[in-house]
């Protein structure tokens, strides 16, 4: 086949400057959107306000999608299970076998626990909570891992809140429009998050890598102190997350890095809650205190190991 | 009017809507940039882009129905629908029509694998531009590496999407 009619409009003047005009224009363009990029980098959630009216719109659409086809991202871990159908049955039923006088203790332990925070007169609700929402769509062509929360600033939740599961940790609001929010997603790779081991608060550093894992680099120098298996939970320094919300579990180690799979997975949660960030939890809750101002949804701003105000 | 009941089938002598003819190409891109509205929360960057498949179709499959500054209002609003930083699609998007342009005049022989080639291209550049754009606006570490899985199925849904484009054509231009 030979190339398709040329586009070069031969003699006509008036054509010429119309084709000219086009690749000007073109041009213009193209040099407009570097420099929003590069006005970007200075200031990430600068045109924040462009998005507004995007997310707003598409809400009721992605809303309505959700609660249609809320199965549909587990699809591989159903094939999977049918695959293992027989031998993980086995397995299961022995682990209800053990785990039945396990959770009869636990049932007794929560007790005693009641009984002596009543003696204590220990009040147990924190007044973190701010709502429970879902999550309704995410950025699923760009390499940026953002989810959008169906909830937004009329609601109550600001830039900066750390956004959880009852599995574990799943990002922090990053923008806010009226009715919806985007959630930086934990294993984004620029959400850092301050975390250490579970078992003996070894204090570490958790950056996302983009494709569903994440990177633990511990604080301390030296050989690497972290093991396949190591449970992680936030530390609560840098004041924006609450301590001991479960991020992670370590899977592999390299040299000096860890790599982690969060325990949370926001494609499977059923809703999530948006807390209020650490710190201002603290503060509000102590009166003489003056309130501080809400931690600026900076990248990396949790990642300053500065101890919350007393 | 011989037949009422043969007023659908397209005949001679109609002319579709400039709106149809005009609009459809458009929609379909700005649909195509909406796929992330598809209630599924990604934990890596699986989802082709489906707003670049279509526009390079078009573009592709009917050289005169755009000048090459479509690029920047459809690369605007991918940026505002697909969580990239806003302006990366605009740029990248129409250097790519500019390039394909460039391109055209200096093929000789052109036929379906030569535009799959130039598609493949486009979506590799388009891609690993996305990638810097996001890494240099706070992304922090990116590896190209990540993108290979999208790049691959991206390139390999291409002839699909041209065919789907085809048909919506045929309709578009039919009275």
């Amino acid at each position: 086949m030979a190339r398709p009619p040329s586009r070069r409009p031969g003699h006509n003047r008036k054509a010429q400057y119309s084709l000219f005009a086009s690749y000007v224009v073109a041009m213009t363009g193209a040099a407009v959107g570097l420099l929003l990029v590069v006005v970007a980098i200075f200031d990430p959630t600068g045109f924040a306000a462009i998005r507004i009216a995007t997310a707003e719109v598409t809400r009721p659409a992605s809303l309505t999608l959700k609660n249609m086809v809320s199965g549909v991202a587990s699809v591989d871990e159903v094939l999977a299970s049918f695959w293992r159908a027989g031998s993980q049955n086995v397995a299961l039923r022995r682990q209800v076998e053990n785990d039945r006088n396990r959770i009869i203790e636990a049932k007794a332990v929560a007790q005693e626990n009641l009984r002596l925070k009543k003696l204590l007169k220990l009040v147990e609700d924190d007044g973190s909570e701010l709502l429970t929402a879902r999550l309704i769509a995410s950025s699923s062509s760009s390499t940026r891992r953002y989810a959008r929360l169906n909830a937004g600033r009329w609601q109550g939740v600001r830039p900066g809140m750390p956004v959880r599961a009852p599995e574990g940790l799943i990002g922090r609001i990053h923008i806010t429009t009226p009715n919806t929010a985007e959630v930086l997603l934990l294993t984004d790779t620029s959400n850092i998050v301050p975390v250490r081991r579970a078992n003996d608060s070894v204090p570490a550093i958790s950056t996302g890598l983009g494709d569903g894992t994440l990177e633990i680099r511990a604080l301390a120098a030296g050989r690497n102190p972290f093991k396949p298996g190591d449970l992680l939970v936030t530390s609560g320094i840098g004041g924006v997350y609450q301590p001991n919300i479960p991020v992670a579990v370590i899977v592999r180690i390299e040299g000096e890095i860890a790599y982690g799979v969060p325990l949370a997975n926001p494609s499977k949660v059923d809703a999530v809650v948006v807390e209020r960030s650490f710190e201002e939890t603290v503060t509000r809750s102590d009166a003489n205190a003056p309130v501080e101002p809400p931690i600026q949804p900076e990248a990396g701003a949790n990642a300053s190991v500065d101890a919350p105000p007393p | 009017m011989i037949d009422p009941h043969m007023q659908h089938v397209p005949r001679l002598g109609r002319h579709p809507s400039r709106f149809r003819l005009a609009g459809t190409p458009v929609i379909t891109v700005m649909l195509g940039s909406l796929v992330t509205t598809l209630p599924v929360i990604a934990q890596s960057p699986v989802m082709p882009p489906f707003g670049l498949l279509l526009m390079l179709s078009w573009r592709l499959l009917r050289p005169e129905l755009w000048r090459t500054w479509i690029g920047v209002p459809l690369g605007l609003f991918d940026d505002i629908a697909s969580g990239q930083p806003i302006g990366s699609a605009m740029f990248l998007w129409t250097v790519t029509l500019i390039g394909i342009d460039a391109v055209e005049h200096r093929m000789v022989w052109r036929s379906y694998r030569q535009d799959w080639l130039i598609a493949a291209a486009a979506i590799i550049f388009c891609i690993a531009g996305g990638v810097f754009f996001a890494r240099i606006t706070g992304g922090g570490n990116i590896k190209l590496l990540l993108v290979a899985p999208q790049m691959l199925w991206t390139v390999l849904l291409f002839p699909f999407v041209v065919r789907q484009c085809a048909r919506i054509d045929s309709w578009r231009v039919m009275a």
